[in-house]
C-alpha cells in the first residue's frame, strides 16, 4: 500500500508528523476563528460551530477524571433546566447534549447494540419532541415527521442500492427503475386504475363495490418487492457480464426507458396502463382493518388515513406518525436483511467479487449467479419503499422517476460511505432531509443573512439542488471516497487501488478490429 | 496489446454460431423492409426526413466524437460531455449576441461572425472540458475505474446547474440567421441552407480531427498514450499533457456541436446536454467506442433513426418513444455487441 498518494494523503502525513500540542492549538484556533466568522452571520451559526467545537474537545480531555467533571459541569445545569422547565426551544439543545454525552459512557464493547438501540429509541420517539426542538443553525427548524417519512423512505432505497453498488461493487445507475416498479404496482392492484376490473382483497376504508383492483397493502409491499426482484433479474441476466461502466450506461438506459413508458403509458397498445403524465391517484390507504384494531385495543389503527383518537404524552397522534412508525419498521427489516446478507456466504461472495472477479471466479463463485442476486436483493428493497412512498403519498407520478434521483440515491450510498450499512444510513437521511427541507431553510438562511452592502442574493437553492449532490459526489470522491463513515475494507480498496481489469478486455477486441 | 493475445480471442469470434447475429439480421431485415414500404408510401417525404436525419446525425457526430476520443485514451465515459455541448450552445448565443451582435438579416457579414464565434465557442469549451478532466478525473487516476466514472456524474450536474444558473431555467433563443431558402428543391423534395450549413461546417471539423490524430506529432502522442501510457510515457511522451489536449479537443468538438444545434434549433435549454449526451454516447457506443469514423457511422444511424421515428407518418412509434428506442439500441448494442459495428478500438486507427 503506497501511503502517500494524492493530495490529501500528503498533507495528512504531514499534519501527522506536527507536535500534539501544536495540532491542537493550531484545531482550536481555527474552530474559534471560524465561530466568530460565523457568528458575525449569524449569532447561533457562531454558538453552534463553538458548541460541537467545545462537545469534541470535551472527549479529547485525556485524564478520565477531567473529562466527567467537564461534561458534569456543562450538562447538570442544563439538565435541571432541561427537565424543570417547558420543553422547548433551546433546552431541547441542552438535552440532545445530554444524551450524546451518556452515550459517550456507553463502554467500548457494548457499543455495537447499543448505539443503534439509542438512536432508533431517538427516532420512534421523534414525532413526540419534534415541535419541542430547537432551531438548528443554517438549517433552521427540525424536519416534520412527514419528511421523516420522506427520509425513511429513501434511506431504505439507499440500503437496498448499497447491496448493488457498496456490497457487490456494480454500479447502478438506474436504481430509480426499481423504485418506479414497486411504485406502480401498488398503483395499480390498490386505486381505481383498471375499471373494468372489480377486485377487493382486504383492502381497507373504501366501498366494496368500488370497480378496479383493491388489494391491501401489506401484501402489495411484499408484492412489489417480488415483481421488482424479478424484473431486477430480467434486466440482469442478459446485462449483468458487461463490465463495469457499460453496465452502468444499461442500467442508466434502463433507468430513462421505463419512465418513459410511464409518461407514455395512457395509451400503450390502446390501453391505458399508467394513467400517463397525469400518474395514478389515488391509492387506498393502509391499514389494520377493524377486527385487527379492535383485537388489540386500537393500537394497531384501522385505516392509516383516519387516525387517530389518541393523545400520548400530551401529543395528538396522526396518520402521519403511523405512517412514520410503519417506515421505521420496514428500515428495520431491511437494515437486518442487510446485514444477515452482508455475512451469509453470499454476502463474502459479493465482496470477492467487488474485490477482484476473476480470482473470484477462479475460487468457484458462479459471477453472473452472484451479481443476480445483488440486483434481486437491492431491487427487492427498492420496490417494497417505492410502493411504500406511493401508498403514503396515495399517488405516483412519472415525474418522480427521473434520472437525478438515481444519481440522488447513488449520492447518499456515497456520501455515507459505501459498503457500510450505518454510513448509508445516515448519509441517506441526510441527504433526503437536505431534499425535502434542508435546502429551502439553507437558502432562506442564506438570503437572509448573506448580504454584499445593502444586496441581499435571492437563491433559489432548492432549484441548484443536483448541482449541490454533484458537488457532494465530486467532493467525496475527490477527498474521501469511502465517504463519512467508512467501511474499513471499502476504504483500503479505494485507496490501495483495487485490480479491477474486466472480463471482456478492451485491448483483445482492439488488436482484432 | 500483443497480437498473440488476440489470436483466441478472434478465433472464438469466427467459431461462435451466432444465434443472436441471426436475430439482429431478422431485426434489420424488418427494418429495411418497413423503410422500403415508407419510400414505396410517400417518396418525396422520406427522403426529405432522411436528409434532415442525416443533418441531425452530423451534429450527433461531433458530440460522439468527443466522447469517443476521450474514451480511447482514459477508458472513461465523460458524462460531463453532453453539458460541455450545452454550455457550447449557450457560449455561442453570449458571444454571437452580446459581443457581435448577430442578428436576423445581416446579408454576408454573417459568415465571418459565425467563423468566429465558432471559433471562440470551440475554445472556451476546450477549456473547460480540459479543466473537468485536471480537477475530477486526474487525481483519480490510479484509482478504481467506477471512481472516475461517478466524479463523471457529478460533474456533468454541476455543468447542467452552471447553465442554469448562468442563462435561467427557459429556453435561450439563439438569433435565427442561417438562410431558410431552399438549396434545391425537386419533386417535392426539399433542402435548406439552414440544414445544408449544418453539414458544411461539420465536415471540415472531421477533416481537420481526422488529420490531428492521423497526421500530426500531436495525434501521434495521443495515439501513443492510448494504446500504453507507460510505455508512452517511457517514449518521453507527456502523458498528463496528451490527455489534457485529447479533452481539449473533445471539448472544441462539443463546442462546435453546441454552435451548430443552437444556430439550427435556435433554442438552448440547461437540461438538454444531458439528453442529447447520452444519444451521442449511444451513437459512439453504437459504431464502436473508441473508434472515430465508427462514431462518425453510428451517430448518422442514430440521426436519421430518430429523424424516421419522428418524422414518418406509418407504424412508427413517434416521437415520445425516441429516447426509449435510442437506449434500447444502446442496451442491444451494449448486450449483444459491446464492440460496436466497426469494432473498438483505441484511436491509432484513425
Amino acid at each position: 500500500m503506497t501511503a502517500d498518494v494524492g493530495l490529501r494523503n500528503q498533507l495528512r502525513t504531514q499534519w501527522r508528523a506536527l507536535p500534539e500540542l501544536q495540532r491542537f492549538g493550531i484545531t482550536a484556533a481555527a474552530e474559534v476563528v471560524l465561530a466568530l466568522l460565523l457568528y458575525f452571520l449569524d449569532h447561533s451559526l457562531g454558538y453552534g460551530v463553538l458548541t460541537v467545537a467545545a462537545v469534541y474537545w470535551i472527549f479529547k480531555l485525556p485524564p478520565l477524571p477531567w473529562r466527567a467533571a467537564a461534561q458534569g459541569a456543562l450538562l447538570v445545569p442544563f439538565l435541571v433546566s432541561a427537565l424543570t422547565h417547558a420543553f422547548t426551544g433551546a433546552r431541547s439543545l441542552l438535552l440532545a447534549l445530554a444524551i450524546g454525552f451518556a452515550a459517550s459512557w456507553i463502554p467500548k464493547r457494548h457499543r455495537g447494540w447499543a448505539m443503534p438501540l439509542l438512536a432508533l429509541v431517538l427516532a420512534v420517539l421523534y414525532p413526540f419532541y419534534q415541535s419541542g426542538m430547537f432551531t438548528m443553525p443554517l438549517f433552521g427548524v427540525f424536519p416534520d415527521v412527514a419528511t421523516g417519512v420522506y427520509m425513511l423512505v429513501f434511506v431504505m432505497m439507499a440500503v437496498g442500492l448499497n447491496i448493488v453498488v457498496g456490497y457487490a461493487g456494480l454500479l447502478d445507475l438506474g436504481y430509480v427503475a426499481f423504485y418506479a416498479t414497486g411504485a406502480y404496482t401498488a398503483a395499480w392492484f390498490a386505486s381505481l386504475q383498471f375499471p373494468h376490473v372489480t377486485w377487493h382483497l382486504g383492502a381497507i376504508g373504501i366501498d366494496p363495490n368500488l370497480p378496479g383492483i383493491h388489494v391491501t397493502i401489506w401484501a402489495l409491499l411484499l408484492l412489489a418487492g417480488v415483481i421488482t426482484a424479478l424484473f431486477g433479474i430480467v434486466i440482469g441476466l442478459p446485462t449483468l457480464r458487461l463490465r463495469g461502466d457499460y453496465l452502468a450506461i444499461v442500467t442508466l438506459g434502463f433507468g430513462e426507458i421505463l419512465p418513459q413508458i410511464a409518461r407514455n403509458g395512457d395509451n400503450l397498445f390502446g390501453q391505458n396502463i399508467t394513467n400517463g403524465p397525469n400518474g395514478i391517484t389515488p391509492i387506498d390507504s393502509i391499514g389494520f382493518g377493524h377486527h385487527l384494531s379492535s383485537w388489540t385495543g386500537g393500537f394497531l389503527p384501522a385505516n392509516y388515513l383516519q387516525c387517530c383518537s389518541a393523545k400520548v404524552f400530551g401529543h395528538q397522534i396522526q396518520g402521519t406518525d403511523v405512517f412514520f412508525w410503519t417506515a421505521i419498521a420496514l428500515l428495520l427489516f431491511t437494515v437486518f436483511c442487510s446485514l444477515r446478507l452482508q455475512y451469509s456466504r453470499l454476502g463474502r461472495a459479493w465482496i470477492a467479487i467487488r474485490e477482484d472477479e476473476t480470482a473470484a471466479a477462479a475460487m468457484g463463485i458462479p459471477l453472473m449467479r452472484t451479481k443476480t442476486w445483488a440486483y434481486a436483493s437491492g431491487a427487492f428493497f427498492g420496490g417494497i419503499a417505492g410502493a411504500y412512498y406511493a401508498t403514503f403519498k396515495s399517488a405516483t407520478f412519472p415525474g418522480d422517476f427521473f434520472f437525478n434521483i438515481s444519481v440522488f440515491i447513488l449520492c447518499m450510498v456515497i456520501l455515507g460511505g459505501m459498503g457500510n450499512i450505518w454510513g448509508v444510513i445516515v448519509g441517506g437521511a441526510f441527504l433526503a432531509y437536505l431534499n425535502q427541507e434542508g435546502l429551502a431553510n439553507t437558502g432562506a438562511w442564506i438570503n437572509s443573512n448573506i448580504h454584499v452592502g445593502s444586496h441581499h442574493p435571492n437563491l433559489d437553492v432548492p432549484l441548484y439542488a443536483s448541482g449541490i449532490y454533484g458537488v457532494i459526489i465530486l467532493i467525496v470522491m475527490l477527498f474521501r471516497p469511502e465517504g463519512l463513515i467508512p467501511s474499513r475494507r471499502r476504504a483500503a480498496e479505494l485507496h490501495e487501488g483495487v485490480h479491477d481489469e474486466p472480463e471482456y478486455s478492451v485491448e483483445h477486441a482492439g488488436a482484432v478490429g | 496489446m500483443s497480437s498473440d493475445a488476440s489470436v483466441p480471442v478472434l478465433a472464438t469470434r469466427l467459431k461462435r454460431p451466432s444465434i443472436t447475429g441471426g436475430i439482429a439480421m431478422l431485426l434489420l431485415v424488418g427494418l429495411v423492409a418497413l423503410l422500403v414500404k415508407e419510400f414505396a408510401v410517400s417518396p418525396s417525404q422520406f427522403v426529405q426526413i432522411t436528409l434532415i436525419g442525416f443533418t441531425l446525425g452530423c451534429v450527433y457526430a461531433l458530440v460522439a466524437l468527443g466522447y469517443t476520443l476521450v474514451y480511447g485514451i482514459l477508458e472513461l465515459i465523460n458524462f460531463a460531455h453532453g453539458d460541455v455541448f450545452m454550455l457550447g450552445g449557450m457560449f455561442t448565443i453570449t458571444y454571437a449576441t452580446s459581443f457581435f451582435n448577430l442578428h436576423q438579416g445581416q446579408g454576408w457579414v454573417i459568415v465571418p461572425i459565425v467563423f468566429a464565434t465558432l471559433l471562440l465557442s470551440m475554445l472556451s469549451c476546450g477549456l473547460i472540458n480540459a479543466a473537468i478532466e485536471l480537477v475530477a478525473y486526474r487525481p483519480l487516476r490510479s484509482a478504481p475505474r467506477l471512481a472516475p466514472l461517478i466524479t463523471a456524474i457529478g460533474m456533468s450536474f454541476i455543468i447542467e446547474d452552471v447553465g442554469l444558473a448562468w442563462k435561467g431555467p427557459n429556453y435561450v433563443t439563439a438569433p435565427d440567421v442561417f438562410p431558410h431558402s431552399n438549396v434545391f428543391a425537386f419533386r417535392g423534395v426539399s433542402y435548406a441552407w439552414n440544414h445544408l450549413l449544418v453539414v458544411l461546417i461539420t465536415l471540415p471539423v472531421l477533416l481537420a480531427l481526422s488529420y490531428l490524430v492521423q497526421r500530426t506529432r500531436q495525434g501521434k502522442a495521443m495515439r501513443a498514450t492510448a494504446q500504453d501510457k507507460d510505455a508512452a510515457a517511457i517514449m518521453g511522451i507527456n502523458v498528463n499533457r496528451t490527455i489534457s489536449f485529447t479533452f481539449l479537443i473533445a471539448g472544441a468538438l462539443a463546442g462546435a456541436a453546441g454552435l451548430l444545434y443552437s444556430l439550427w434549433t435556435t433554442t438552448v435549454r440547461y437540461d438538454q446536454g444531458f439528453q442529447l449526451g447520452l444519444i451521442a454516447f449511444t451513437a459512439a457506443v453504437f459504431g464502436g467506442i473508441g473508434n472515430l469514423p465508427g462514431a462518425v457511422l453510428g451517430a448518422i444511424l442514430i440521426g436519421l433513426i430518430q429523424a424516421w421515428n419522428e418524422g414518418l407518418p406509418w407504424h412508427m412509434p413517434g416521437s415520445d418513444w425516441t429516447e426509449s428506442i435510442v437506449f434500447s439500441i444502446l442496451i442491444l448494442i451494449l448486450v449483444f455487441r459491446p464492440e460496436g459495428l466497426l469494432g473498438e478500438r483505441t484511436p491509432e486507427g484513425g
